[in-house]
């Protein structure tokens, strides 16, 4: 404990925290541990490398990396163009980034899939010019994760590109680097590591993601189901151990990803001078 | 207040910047354009068709959607679970971020991490611990079947649900501030003879009132909109257990277009006013 301790409260607040924190969130995920110890690990096995399993897994991952690529690729424009350049709207837009956090994600989903659906407006445009088919297809899940992605790349980008020290610029110019110059060896090397960290948190988030992507995913078998879904279908016909399997699974890589994102984090903080 | 004589400079010069710091104008052209088609095709455009899809049979179809029986249950049960989950992640945020940033412990990092940890779980994952915990082949669900309690498909499924998606909201809005404020107007208090409790509602909550807003506002936003989890514990039970997120599923699953539409645009409305209310919010956090 603290030796300038005259502050009161310690007691109350820790015992509360630590209370609450068993209750509603330590608890209950470690009954997903505790249930996993029932299944042997040939059980284990089995359940994960069952044809559906896998393909579930697949369309997952391949999605988000594509998703938060995609996402890490306009997030980085608009961020730059947010923090550099002044236009009509601009404030607007800014506010309008968040719009994806604030959503519920049914929403996004039905809205999502009514644009991209064969009849729908930009779903028609697309079967129609390019014979593209976007809703129903591992596509669609993407275009639903670009869309949940957005903020975590803009948010973690931003403020990077505003704290840059132009100094930095400055010096590149005057040693006679040109703009293509300064950008691609000074400023991207610096805002690197908050894309990545972006990237990252976009990628973790699209691998759990569940409500806006089952309306537009079409969610078939082998092709466009993601493993949210397959825990879903699991658990509606009371296949707690399939569903157990697969949520472990989930969890044991969710957290691998969140410690990822922490070196991250952390590698941003000290290239930018906070440690 | 500064004695160095103001520089004379052509103004002509002192407007033009080297070229090495400026993007040429086409390419200040082409980004920008690609960033508003890029917002206006992912955000403008879902939004604009949320309000567009509602009213597409006109505003008495609109109306009669909404005040279906149904979507009204839905409502309510939406607030009150929103009523219940957002007090106690508050009163358990507050408390948090006052024991982790104004004491020092052993585990502390390990607190703060574990705080974080609904975040990185998925919405389905989140429910389905419920299950496991309350469901009929639960640890307890011999006993609650014995006593006739119902948690899994009904009302405190959804809310349990609901606690432990936005459980890290406040904490993580309180503490970072309270850590980069220090404790020194706190200790000036209690040292001038203030009690505890005085101390925290004259000096630390004056401090982390927006933050401490932002973080109630981003926990509510959540809590009525979640629908990953929440569609795992409750059953979709018409009436009964269905949030609105959730009535929004099975109107659109019933191929109700308007219905699924004329509830998707409350949660919209919603998150319009989150945004704004956020907005205003950061504004504030910075004149602060």
């Amino acid at each position: 404990m603290s030796r300038t301790s005259i502050m009161p409260g310690f007691r109350p607040t820790i015992s509360f925290t630590l209370l609450y924190l068993s209750l509603v969130v330590l608890i209950p995920l470690s009954t997903l541990v505790f249930k996993s110890f029932q299944l042997s690990w040939e059980d284990y096995l089995n359940i994960i490398t069952n044809k559906r399993v896998l393909s579930s897994f697949r369309v997952s991952f391949i999605t988000a990396l594509v998703a938060a690529g995609i996402a890490s690729f306009f997030g980085f424009i608009v961020a730059w163009v947010l923090v550099r350049y002044a236009f009509i709207g601009k404030r607007f837009f800014h506010a309008l980034i968040d719009f994806p956090f604030a959503l519920p994600t049914a929403v996004a989903g039905i809205v999502l899939a009514t644009i991209f659906q064969p009849s729908g407006f930009l779903g028609k445009f697309l079967m129609q010019t390019f014979g593209i088919q976007v809703a129903f297809k591992p596509l669609g899940i993407v275009m639903a994760l670009i869309f949940i992605s957005i903020p975590f790349i803009v948010r973690t980008v931003e403020p990077v590109l505003l704290e840059f020290e132009s100094s930095m610029e400055e010096a590149g110019a005057s040693l006679g680097a040109t703009r293509w110059q300064v950008f691609t060896k000074i400023i991207f090397p610096n805002v690197f590591p908050a894309l990545l960290t972006g990237f990252a948190l976009a990628f973790a988030r699209g691998v759990g993601e569940y409500g806006s992507v089952i309306f537009i995913a079409g969610n078939i078998p082998y092709i466009s189901e993601i493993v949210p879904l397959l825990i879903v279908t699991k658990l509606e016909q009371f296949d707690i151990e399939g569903a157990t399997a697969i949520a472990l699974t989930m969890l044991v890589i969710s957290f691998l990803l969140l410690l990822l994102i922490n070196v991250l984090q952390y590698w941003v903080r000290k290239r930018s001078g906070q440690l | 207040m500064s004695h160095t004589p103001p520089k004379i400079v052509p103004a002509k010069l002192a407007l033009r910047q080297p070229r090495a710091l400026q993007d040429p104008t086409w390419v200040r052209w082409l980004l920008t354009a690609t960033a508003v088609g890029f917002i206006s095709l992912f955000i403008c455009l879902p939004l604009g068709l949320v309000i567009f899809q509602a009213l597409s049979k006109g505003i008495s179809t609109y109306w009669s959607a909404l005040t279906q029986d149904d979507t009204l249950s839905a409502i309510n049960l939406t607030l009150l679970v929103a009523l219940v989950t957002v007090p106690l992640n508050t009163v358990f945020g507050v408390a948090a971020a006052w024991a982790i940033t104004r004491f020092d412990f052993k585990g502390k990092s390990l607190l703060t991490t574990l705080i974080d940890l609904p975040f990185s779980v998925s919405p389905v994952i989140s429910g389905f611990i419920f299950v496991l915990l309350f469901g009929a082949e639960g640890w307890f669900g011999e006993w609650l079947m014995a006593h006739d309690i119902k948690i899994i498909f009904a009302v405190p499924g959804i809310i349990l649900a609901t606690l432990f998606i936005t459980f890290p909201f406040v904490a993580r809005q309180l503490i970072p501030l309270m850590q980069e404020m220090g404790n020194q107007e706190e200790e000036a208090a209690l040292s001038l003879g203030a009690s505890g409790w005085k101390t925290f509602w004259a000096v630390t909550l004056p401090n982390i009132k927006w933050a401490l807003l932002y973080g109630v506002l981003l926990c509510n936003a959540r809590a009525m909109g979640e629908f990953g989890a929440v569609s795992v514990v409750s059953g979709h039970i018409r009436g009964l257990t269905n949030t609105l997120p959730l009535h929004v599923e099975v109107n659109y699953n019933d191929y109700d277009v308007v219905g699924a539409f004329a509830s998707a645009s409350i949660l919209a409305a919603l998150a319009i006013v989150t945004l704004i209310l956020k907005t205003a919010l950061e504004w504030k956090q910075a004149t602060r």
